[in-house]
């Protein structure tokens, strides 16, 4: 079975060698004369404000953390939907009542409002 | 042949990997060490034969769980690591150890080598085998992995929540 | 297809289930404002039931869900065992909800799914079903240790709490996968087979990491560093949680994994950690002024004394750890309850000063806290006294009697810390005013539940006793 998988090492393996190669090709060729202005953050034109490494708000954290665990989640879908005819019904009612554990979960997610940007 | 050799490549960078995220000292760079780690386990995980495994480590671990460390070094800001005396402590006492540790293991590890072989891909690794495993004779931990991601939502949504 | 009597041997942790989920989809329909009180109600019918179910599981013993759990009379006891902690628990809770203004009834739900985790610790014969049950239990906990969240304090407690006992299930999970490696199984029953026919040196070094990770989960020396933080800073309701059913359950997992296995070489593991754990835990509470710092270390060295039944092997060994369980139990919730009691609005009086002169302001209160720590210290007539006997005695006829000599020394220093709080409540003159409350009728109840259960283990232990025997004789076959 892994044997299948050897031409995406090959792949990885070509791509290990090209990335150094054309990047080092390029610092050898490209004119090299930096300044101010050139190396200044790109805001649309207007000169940046401030330090763009400011606290990010907690919200974020939130909305990440539950990616991740509805994300595990989904991942359990996998090896059910692929044996899903030998699992039969029997297999069905187990990945209900596992989905809903969860949705008892993302029900009170939603009315906790933790998924609102407030 | 060639599967031993990609295999040795692929645990080496993995373990550079991880010197390297100890050793650096912004958290960014040690966040971006991970992901090599990960990736590199996903593919010796392939290489073993698990691929469903390989698969879960690169969308779990190399995708998701990246993207929460990314995020909670951005809403700490954190900066540079600080060495303390404490942390030059930890260097003297914690270097030996893992060394004593690693070895420890390293040496029962081969003592348990019997000479049996499995080959290659003849476990579950497939996402069929998986699913055969786990819809049977695995369903108890299967379901109760639910609660478990049900305490996890918990605990993330009342510790982090902002109180209104 | 699952017969039904499987799901008869998951009766309690599937009640607990529907009861938790239950209050998660009522809280959010409650208003921002309202006290959770009802929400607490529905936790305590579910903790009842399920109770109620574990008794009704007698008749219904043997293996489920294809070998993953087996029922018998040890698995029963420890579930009736968490079941009562967690309802003595939510019982406690109601008045210390309101006064600290936790606004979250979550708090409840959280209490009944992480006694799901503890459950299936102590009936679960499978080391991945054993793995995601303690992560259940450890990480509910590591929420409720961070529920006074304006206090940071709590939170820390919380963090230092998640990031030590991660660390400690990776060291679990090592364990399991080095075992898995040397036996090819993760089946306990398989496991001892395998290892009948002798062990190889991965499995001595899978039998140490587990050991680890289940040591830190018992908060035995020298993998307690944590406690008197965590415990300092977490509401004392969940203090009373989180000393008792974790650890009963966490012993309960390391008395199928030890014996139930048959693993080899881990009697010096264990010696040590006694020893090290009674010392440690002993000569820090000597010198704490907080009590509830105090009752940690006390905790650490309560660990200690039940890891020396361990050593003193068997049937014995086992009733005895078995017996200690229970009847800690009893004492160390009923003395977070009265600390919980005293602590008043943001646990403002936890100090030993706190509680001088507390013999006259309420004297009621004080009696109780006396008796349980009379009990911590192993008087007669109370059921600390019975289990540390009993461990001893245990030690003895193990012919550990170096053991039993430290130990006794350990004992009677620890004396001198349990006895100095009575001092403190009856000897000395109040240095501040601290107000102490009108007791609420449901801490009234819980209170009394542990009384009558430390007393009734200490006078009339024979049913327990022999109820702890039986289940030792399951485990070792």
């Amino acid at each position: 079975m892994p044997a299948n998988y050897v031409p995406i090492f090959i792949f990885i393996a070509i791509i290990a060698v090209a990335l150094p190669v054309t990047l080092l090709a390029a610092k050898l060729i490209r004119p090299d004369n930096p300044q101010k202005t050139k190396a200044m953050p790109y805001e649309c034109g207007v000169d940046p404000i401030g330090d763009a490494r400011a606290r990010y708000t907690v919200r974020f954290y939130i909305i990440a953390i539950l990616f991740v665990v509805f994300d595990v989640e989904t991942i359990f879908l996998f090896p059910w939907a692929v044996q899903y005819k030998a699992l039969g019904l029997f297999g069905l009612a187990e990945m209900l009542v596992f989905l809903a554990i969860l949705i008892v979960g993302y029900v009170w997610v939603w009315k906790k409002g933790a998924l609102e940007w407030i | 042949m060639l599967h031993l050799a990609l295999f040795l490549i692929f645990g080496v960078i993995a373990v550079v990997g991880a010197i390297n995220l100890i050793a650096q000292t912004h958290p960014i760079n040690s966040a971006l060490s991970l992901v090599v780690v990960m990736g590199s386990l996903a593919a010796e995980y392939l290489l073993l034969g698990a691929e469903f495994l390989g698969a879960i480590q690169v969308i779990v671990y190399a995708g998701a769980i990246m993207v929460l460390f990314v995020f909670t070094i951005m809403l700490l800001n954190a900066g540079a690591e600080e060495q303390t005396r404490g942390s030059k402590v930890a260097i003297i006492i914690g270097i030996p150890g893992m060394v004593i540790g690693s070895v420890a293991v390293a040496w029962a590890l081969i003592r348990a080598h019997t000479g049996a072989e499995v080959p290659v891909g003849s476990l579950y690794g497939s996402a069929q085998g998986i699913g055969h495993l786990l819809f049977r004779d695995f369903l108890l931990p299967f379901e109760i992995t639910s609660v478990l991601i049900l305490i996890a939502i918990m605990g993330a949504v009342v510790l982090a929540r902002r109180e209104s | 297809m699952i017969p039904s009597t499987d799901y008869i041997r998951l009766l309690p942790e599937l009640i607990l289930i529907v009861f938790g989920l239950l209050v998660m989809l009522i809280e959010p329909l409650l208003g921002e404002h309202n006290n959770r009180k009802g929400l607490g109600a529905i936790a305590l019918m579910g903790a009842v039931l399920s109770i109620l179910a574990s008794f009704y599981q007698t008749g219904y013993e043997g293996a489920a869900f294809f070998d993953m759990i087996h029922v018998d009379t040890f698995s029963i006891f420890f579930h009736v065992l968490i079941g009562l902690i967690a309802a003595v628990v939510i019982l406690a809770s109601f008045e210390y909800l309101n006064l600290q203004q936790i606004r979250y009834g979550e708090y409840y739900g959280l209490i009944l799914l992480s006694s799901v985790g503890m459950m299936l610790m102590s009936s679960a014969v499978e080391l991945v079903l054993i793995f995601i049950a303690l992560e259940i239990s450890s990480i509910g906990t590591y929420i409720l240790a961070g529920f006074r969240r304006n206090a940071p304090i709590s939170i820390e407690s919380s963090m230092k709490y998640f990031l030590l006992g991660s660390f400690a299930t990776a060291f679990f999970l090592y364990g399991v996968a080095l075992m898995f490696g040397a036996t090819g199984s993760t089946s306990v029953y398989t496991i001892a087979t395998t290892l009948a026919q002798g062990a190889t040196p991965l499995a001595y070094v899978g039998i140490a990491l587990m050991f680890v990770g289940l040591g830190f989960k018992v908060a035995s020396a020298p993998f307690h560093i944590w406690t008197p933080d965590v415990y300092e800073g977490a509401p004392a309701p969940v203090v009373a949680f989180m000393s008792t059913g974790p650890k009963a359950a966490a012993f309960a997992v390391l008395l199928r994994v030890l014996f139930a296995t048959e693993a080899p070489g881990w009697f010096w593991l264990i010696w040590a950690s006694a020893v090290l754990s009674m010392t440690l835990g002993n000569i820090g509470a000597l010198v704490q002024n907080n009590v509830k710092r105090l009752l940690a270390y006390s905790s650490i060295a309560q660990a200690g004394y039940i890891l020396v039944a361990f050593a003193a092997a068997k049937d014995i060994g086992i009733s005895a750890v078995i017996f200690y369980a229970a009847a800690y139990a009893a004492m160390n919730v009923g003395a977070f309850a009265v600390a919980s009691h005293l602590a008043n609005v943001g646990e403002k009086y936890v100090t030993l000063d706190d509680y001088a002169g507390l013999g006259r302001r309420a004297p009621g209160l004080a009696a109780v806290l006396t008796i349980f720590m009379l009990s911590l210290i192993g008087i007669p007539v109370t059921g600390g006294f019975l289990a540390k006997f009993y461990v001893f005695q245990a030690a003895m006829q193990s012919h550990l009697t170096g053991l039993v000599i430290i130990g006794v020394i350990n004992s009677a220093v620890a004396a001198y810390y349990y006895l100095r709080v009575i001092v403190y409540m009856y000897m000395r003159e109040p240095q501040r005013d601290v107000p102490v409350l009108k007791m609420p009728f449901a801490l009234g109840v819980s209170l009394a539940a542990c009384l009558a259960a430390t007393i009734y283990l200490g006078v009339l232990p024979g049913r327990i006793l022999d109820y702890a025997m039986a289940s030792a004789r399951v485990l070792v076959r």
